[in-house]
């Protein structure tokens, strides 16, 4: 399989996903400047990485939603091509109206870096298919602006459409606001489109893809994309 | 009107020393350029000789003091670039842009070396915690550090905080930064040569910070506030920019040589270059692209504006150099040439009014010899420690009360602020005794320490200098890392005070002899001087960051690792001593008697024998004595692992100082059963006591201690 990984001013966690990505299922990842009027021909899995685009200044993610790549990956979701949004990348997504909802600032308002649970809400996806729901994966999380928020109605449609991904747990797999770090609405850690094929998730699962950093349960994310890749979602 | 020299800072043997060098009357640019480059802060006047006694060489030292940052070898073709420096002063009067430009300054040294930089850490010294206004302070700080170093895209992987009313009204920021260079990559500001040109990247030139090494140079007064300007502020967005613009510009070999523009500014680095390749530099003014109208010659000469980078490179790589800024969105131009007759000038408007020679400039100033007296004998000298209050039979209360203290509590409200695990290569976490990186695609770990020991420098200057470096080494040898180097900042009160002076040059003593004996040279390093506020100076703060190298994943014995089951060993702790000790203070709020003596030999054997207990595999976690004596270690171990304790014997001696003693090389393992021989083999020449055995989920010893570890995780979380 191919992966692009956009590289917008200020992202920081480029180099870590297309590492991730190399480690995990062997392949090399090609950066896509921020400023290319195109995506690489056939590029595979888009990624949005984690990180400060454009500084997060004015709002995060709001600039890099107007970057000139960005109209090639519109396009290429519009296509059903697969995009997936890691931490600043989901926040470009929303920003971008790819996704729906915002992403506002923690309830804490501290940047929190720590290590997370989340809970696979939907193993149908291209993203999701080598975890089985109700599974509680380790990963760990690092911003500022990570409360997802909709209207309630909106909210609703979310859940009734399956579009909630990965919800923050405890370990155990309960829900509890204890085990919701950033405060997000109905403990919404990652989200996709209604095609299934775009998909933002707050958590980092470069940084949980290998036994020497404390978790792989990111990798099986990787594994998935390539499956679907190689002949789309078995279920 | 002649401007006066006393106006830019100087004093009156330092103003005839120009004088005498030139020939000539000095014009004001001149004298305002010198006054900041003769600094403290730029030139360690005071302070030369004393760094002279350091170690610098060493099997694994590729780089020693004098360059933007040391380098050491960890093998594999790849050095580790590091450095700490202070930024004090700054974030006593503005907390949040003092740290953050603090954290970026020392990224922008490790850049200037070729190296990615891959790891922060942060030394913090705060006031009276119970103060809203250090508590503000703190959390601005706090919030500084993480804006910063989160937002660039390097991990803050750990550091130390510590809590004293000396630093209240002046606290204590030093930045470290480690970054990555492949041996034959390392960038040098001894290869200008004349021909080549200057040219300045990054962020546009503003009033920023002018004048801010002098501002660092000087007591804090009633009024800081008034000192804002010499503040500057930060953009971690650009400096990221920055980042990857000058590595892709090495990449491509368009670097001739590489300077950060700290304090300073554009004089700094660029008289720098010249004065380590001996040769001159001639810079012209007009060029320097400027965020602000009508700043004159001085103020674009020494404004401290965040962001920008000197280089010098091959004149035809100009375009090349001027595309690749384009690309990252950053001002690009040159603004002088290398020239061969070793003078530093600066032009505007056809005219030239600083014309130097630029060894004067970079580091030509008189040494200052201050006065040294030794302290007036204090009442309580020569008595190991005063008298205090029995320990109480029970300890129960004793130790929940110590564990929620600021002293020994959880610092991770603190980190988890700090994104520590972008560019996912943090095996340890900042938490631990001992941060742990891997290095993408090779067997080497690095090891990284940060420790500081105000109150036993204050007691015993010389002791406390070797404690303060013992305490970030004996770590690194029970995690099975072999140290390869240092970095020191020295934070100190006046040096005008002579006993000051005195407590300055014993500590460097102390901390020479151990760097010596230890095989742990100093690479790199900083001074900051006059660190007092209206309620008077500080402890004296030297601080040590520690790189060392474990040579592959096996041999890394890690902390919090204990598992029912396993035996539970002190090694050493019997020659420890309760002056100075985290207990004496948490508990007894004293600080006097005489700290235990330094040991070279002693040290010696727990370095051989913690090594081999790591590389062998002979102990399933392992932690070092630190604050708060054996008894406070053990209950890091028992909270961090989640296992109880059940330990019935106890090394001979008075109860009090075994349980809560420091100052001896002595650690605390948790050993398998089947490797209990081994390991007791391997400590056969050093004393060693069994303890007990881990199990269940209490810490209980003797008769006088027995808790939870729910209890105990509950009050250390607060």
């Amino acid at each position: 399989m191919r992966a692009s990984v956009v590289v917008f001013p200020g992202s920081n966690c480029d180099r870590d996903v297309m590492d991730s990505l190399a480690e995990v299922l062997g392949i090399t990842p090609q950066p896509v400047w921020h400023d290319d009027e195109t995506l690489p021909e056939e590029p595979g899995l888009v990624v949005l990485p984690g990180g400060f685009s454009y500084g997060d200044y004015l709002r995060c993610g709001a600039m890099a939603a107007r970057a000139r790549i960005m109209k090639d990956v519109r396009r290429h979701a519009a296509d059903g091509g697969l995009v997936l949004g890691i931490c600043n990348g989901f926040q470009v997504l929303t920003e971008s109206r790819l996704l729906p909802g915002a992403i506002l600032g923690n309830r804490s308002r501290r940047f929190i870096c720590s290590d997370c649970t989340v809970r696979v809400e939907a193993d149908d996806t291209p993203f999701t298919s080598c975890y089985e729901k109700g599974q509680v994966l380790s990963m760990p999380i690092a911003h500022h602006e990570g409360l997802f928020f909709l209207p309630p109605d909106q909210l609703d449609e979310l859940e009734t459409s399956g579009q909630v991904v990965f919800r923050y747990c405890c370990p155990d797999g309960s829900l509890s606001d204890r085990c919701n770090p950033n405060g997000a609405l109905r403990h919404i850690a990652g989200v996709r489109n209604a095609g299934g094929n775009v998909l933002g998730l707050m958590p980092h699962p470069e940084r949980a893809s290998e036994s020497i950093l404390g978790s792989q349960d990111g990798a099986p994310m990787w594994r998935s994309v390539a499956k679907w890749m190689n002949g789309g979602v078995s279920s | 009107m002649t401007f006066d020299y006393r106006q830019a800072g100087l004093r009156q043997d330092e103003y005839r020393a120009i004088q005498d060098r030139i020939g000539r009357t000095p014009t004001e640019e001149e004298l305002r350029i010198l006054g900041v480059m003769w600094s403290e802060h730029c030139s360690y006047k005071s302070t030369r000789s004393l760094l002279s006694t350091f170690p610098v060489r060493g099997d694994h030292v590729l780089q020693g003091p004098g360059e933007n940052a040391g380098v050491v070898d960890i093998g594999d073709g790849l050095g580790a670039a590091f450095k700490v420096e202070s930024h004090n002063h700054p974030s006593a009067v503005a907390p949040y842009q003092g740290a953050a430009t603090g954290v970026g300054g020392i990224i922008r040294d490790v850049l200037a070396m070729g190296a990615r930089p891959v790891a922060s850490m942060d030394g913090l010294c705060f006031g009276d915690p119970d103060s809203r206004s250090v508590q503000l302070l703190a959390d601005g700080i706090i919030r500084g550090v993480g804006g910063y170093g989160n937002a660039v895209g390097v991990p803050t992987v750990g550091g130390k905080t510590i809590w004293d009313e000396s630093y209240t009204g002046n606290p204590l920021v030093n930045a470290m930064c480690v970054g990555l260079v492949p041996l034959d990559e390392i960038v040098s500001s001894k290869t200008a040569r004349p021909g080549h040109i200057a040219v300045l990247v990054g962020s546009a030139t503003g009033r920023d910070g002018i004048a801010g090494a002098a501002f660092a140079s000087a007591e804090l007064s009633e009024n800081t506030s008034k000192n804002r300007p010499q503040v500057q502020i930060g953009d971690p967005f650009v400096e990221k920019l920055l980042i990857e613009c000058c590595l892709e510009l090495q990449r491509d070999g368009l670097i001739v040589s590489m300077q950060d523009m700290g304090a300073a500014g554009i004089v700094s680095s660029s008289s720098e270059i010249a004065a380590k390749s001996g040769v001159g530099i001639v810079i012209d003014a007009d060029s320097v692209p400027l965020r602000e109208k009508d700043m004159n010659l001085w103020e674009i000469a020494l404004s401290e504006s965040q962001e920008r980078m000197l280089l010098i490179i091959e004149p035809p790589d100009l375009e090349k150099v001027a595309e690749k800024a384009r690309k990252w969105d950053l001002e690009c131009a040159a603004i002088g040439k290398v020239t061969e007759d070793g003078y530093f000038r600066m032009s505007a408007g056809g005219e030239t009014p600083v014309n130097l020679p630029a060894d004067m400039v970079g580091g030509g100033s008189p040494e200052i010899k201050w006065p040294s007296a030794k302290p007036e004998a204090t009442e309580d000298s020569g008595e190991t420690l005063p008298a205090h209050p029995p320990l109480p039979h029970n300890l129960n209360d004793l130790v929940l009360r110590m564990t929620a203290s600021p002293r020994f509590c959880d610092r991770s409200w603190v980190f988890k602020q700090y994104d520590h695990m972008v560019q996912t290569n943090t095996v340890v976490p900042p938490g631990n005794p001992v941060s742990v990186l891997r290095i993408r695609g090779r067997d080497t770990l690095l090891a990284i320490t940060m420790d500081t020991h105000p109150w036993y420098c204050s007691l015993d200057p010389a002791e406390g200098g070797s404690e303060t470096l013992l305490r970030a080494l004996r770590p690194q040898w029970v995690a099975g890392a072999e140290p390869l180097g240092m970095t020191d900042c020295l934070n100190f009160p006046s040096p005008e005070n002579p006993r000051n002076f005195r407590v300055l040059s014993e500590c460097v003593r102390g901390l020479a002899r151990a760097a010596s004996d230890m095989d742990c040279p100093v690479v790199s390093g900083n001074v900051s001087l006059y660190n007092e506020s209206p309620r008077g100076g500080i402890l004296p703060t030297p601080l040590v960051g520690v790189v060392g190298s474990i040579t592959d994943q096996a041999s890394l014995l890690r902390s919090g690792t204990t598992q029912a089951g396993d035996i539970v060993f002190v090694v050493g702790n019997d020659r420890n001593g309760l002056a100075a000790s985290g207990y004496m203070l948490e508990a007894h709020h004293r600080l006097s008697g005489k700290p235990p003596a330094y040991d070279p030999e002693r040290e010696r054997y727990f370095r051989r024998n913690a090594m081999a207990t790591a590389t062998e595999g002979a102990a399933r976690s392992g932690r070092a004595v630190a604050c708060g004596g054996l008894l406070m270690t053990l209950v890091r171990e028992c909270v961090a692992s989640g296992t109880g304790m059940h330990l019935d014997a106890m090394p001979s001696g008075d109860l009090e100082r075994v349980l809560f003693g420091e100052g001896d090389a002595a650690a605390v393992y948790a050993v398998p059963q089947h490797m209990e021989k081994r390991f007791c083999e391997i400590w056969a020449d050093y004393p060693v006591t069994r303890l007990g055995s881990a199990c269940g989920e209490r810490l209980v010893m003797g008769d006088f201690l027995d808790l939870s570890t729910g209890s105990l995780v509950e009050a250390w979380k607060g």
